[in-house]
């Protein structure tokens, strides 16, 4: 079942549709309800490489739908220290919990102060709303 | 901008909650609950398609079939009235110009139902070889055309079992249609031909029968499982139907357009032809990716029957054979793939 359409508090948001969820030095990245919706039932997740970096507004993985593909743009830049294997077993799990059992990767973050730049929910909420 | 065509359900798509998109300067319906559902649907039940932006031409005159003998590849002396056939129409170098299928209503007159993006292109083909006793007119802007497919989808509708590729006309719940026995998923079911004014009519009792609405994308991953080509990906003007498999459609013994050529073809051994395979990586195969020792894929997508990445694609003959290896640009990674024989997908017999 598609989940429905929320932004939870507590998580922050960048334009590109991700959602980052900080818990000291670390950070849980995943994509948006938004971002799924967008691109219907997920059928493939090209995952970046554990142990890999990744820098905050480019890519690092790729999320594919029947029709579509579509890169995950980095929220926060950092050192990759889990993949949710889950998804990559189960790529619909997005679908069904994007910010939960949904998550894409776990980061050790490479500037915390990166932080600063992510949207709250009600700045993602207005922006979504310019769309 | 350009002005999207919209056909007569265009109001029950938005209603039912369809994502519209842009498809050959129509707005259509790409899904409705999900691809994976409405394909899953088709293959267990039953899904209603609005194909209504197909285009339906109309040949007749005492010298139809002589003129229509002369530019299709398939052999019309072999349809009576109420039977259909896949034929191609075929250009000078033995290319397809587009495939389409033709209903032979009277001994004189036909009714060919083409693509949508080639509907101009087919009509002014056919009108520039229009002869005297035969008269070619476009009657796209009158019908619509729904399709009702999936192994229930008859007893649904309440229509007798009947043979592939025949058609008769007949009414469906007080409406006039059309029926006939073709399809593009490889169910059995019936495509409906019923006048714009009737159609919504007819696809809200088809709903009400219990029929899934299902839009392009479901349409595109059940015929890419049976491997039906697409015209304008795996099929075009610059492919001929020897390499694309489709010599079956081709009376070779007859004049048609390109004949010559398609006998070279057929007589030398194609070089290259069109396949299909199954990723052994994990990875979807999109349309355009090239292969490693020439070749690209032509069709690809995720298949919801299989759970894997499968597609068409264009190898050289030497690497068509079934169990064949291929290799895969996908993205510039490299991804393992295997021919197989068509159709991609299977219904494992006594499971219906």
């Amino acid at each position: 079942m598609a989940a429905s359409e929320s932004y939870p508090d507590g998580l922050k948001y960048h334009r590109e549709h991700d959602w980052a969820r900080i818990e000291g030095d670390e950070a849980t990245l995943g994509i948006t309800w938004y971002a799924q919706d967008a691109l219907g039932e997920l059928v493939h997740y090209e995952a970046p490489e554990q142990g890999g970096t990744i820098s905050k507004d480019t890519s690092y993985g790729e999320v594919e739908s029947v029709k579509a593909v579509s890169e995950v743009i980095a929220p926060l830049s950092g050192e990759i220290l889990e993949v949710n294997p889950k998804v990559v077993d189960a790529p619909e799990t997005v679908n069904e919990d994007p910010y939960g059992d949904g998550w894409l990767v776990r980061i050790r973050l490479g500037d915390p102060s990166e932080v600063d730049d992510l949207l709250d929910p009600e700045s993602y909420k207005s922006f979504l709303a310019e769309q | 901008m350009q002005t999207l065509l919209r056909t007569p359900l265009h109001d029950r798509h938005v209603a039912l909650g369809a994502r519209m998109v842009s498809f050959a300067g129509w707005e259509m319906p790409v899904s409705y609950a999900g691809v994976i559902s409405e394909h899953k649907a088709v293959r267990s039940d039953c899904g209603a398609f609005d194909v209504s932006h197909m285009g339906e031409l109309e040949v007749e005159g005492p010298r139809a079939t002589e003129l229509l003998q002369a530019l299709l590849s398939n052999d019309l002396e072999r349809l009576e009235p109420g039977d259909a056939q896949y034929t191609l129409l075929t250009n000078e170098q033995g290319g397809i110009v587009d495939d389409l299928i033709v209903y032979r209503l009277e001994r004189c007159r036909y009714f060919l139902i083409v693509n949508a993006s080639n509907r101009d292109a087919v009509y002014r083909w056919i009108k520039e070889y229009e002869i005297r006793g035969s008269e070619v007119s476009d009657r796209s802007d009158d019908y619509s055309l729904l399709a009702v497919q999936g192994p229930r989808s008859l007893a649904r509708l309440g229509l007798p079992d009947a043979k592939p590729f025949t058609f008769a006309m007949g009414e469906l719940d007080g409406v006039e249609v059309m029926v006939n026995r073709t399809g593009y998923t490889g169910e059995i079911g019936c495509e409906l031909l019923v006048m714009n004014e009737d159609a919504a009519a007819l696809w809200d009792r088809i709903l009400e029968r219990g029929a899934a609405p299902c839009g392009l994308a479901a349409r595109d991953t059940l015929r890419l499982e049976v491997c039906y080509p697409l015209h304008g990906n795996d099929i075009t003007t610059e492919t001929d139907a020897i390499s694309a498999g489709l010599g079956w459609v081709c009376a070779l013994d007859k004049d048609f357009t390109g004949v010559e050529e398609l006998r070279r073809v057929k007589e030398a051994g194609p070089e290259r032809k069109l396949i299909a395979f199954v990723m052994e990586d994990r990875a979807i195969p999109r349309q355009g990716m090239p292969i490693g020792g020439g070749g690209e894929v032509t069709s690809g997508t995720h298949s919801p029957m299989l759970d894997v990445g499968v597609g068409m694609a264009y190898v050289r003959a030497e690497s068509s054979a079934p169990e064949s290896e291929l290799t895969i640009d996908v993205r510039g990674k490299p991804r393992k793939a295997r021919v197989v024989k068509k159709p991609i997908y299977k219904r494992e017999e006594g499971t219906r």
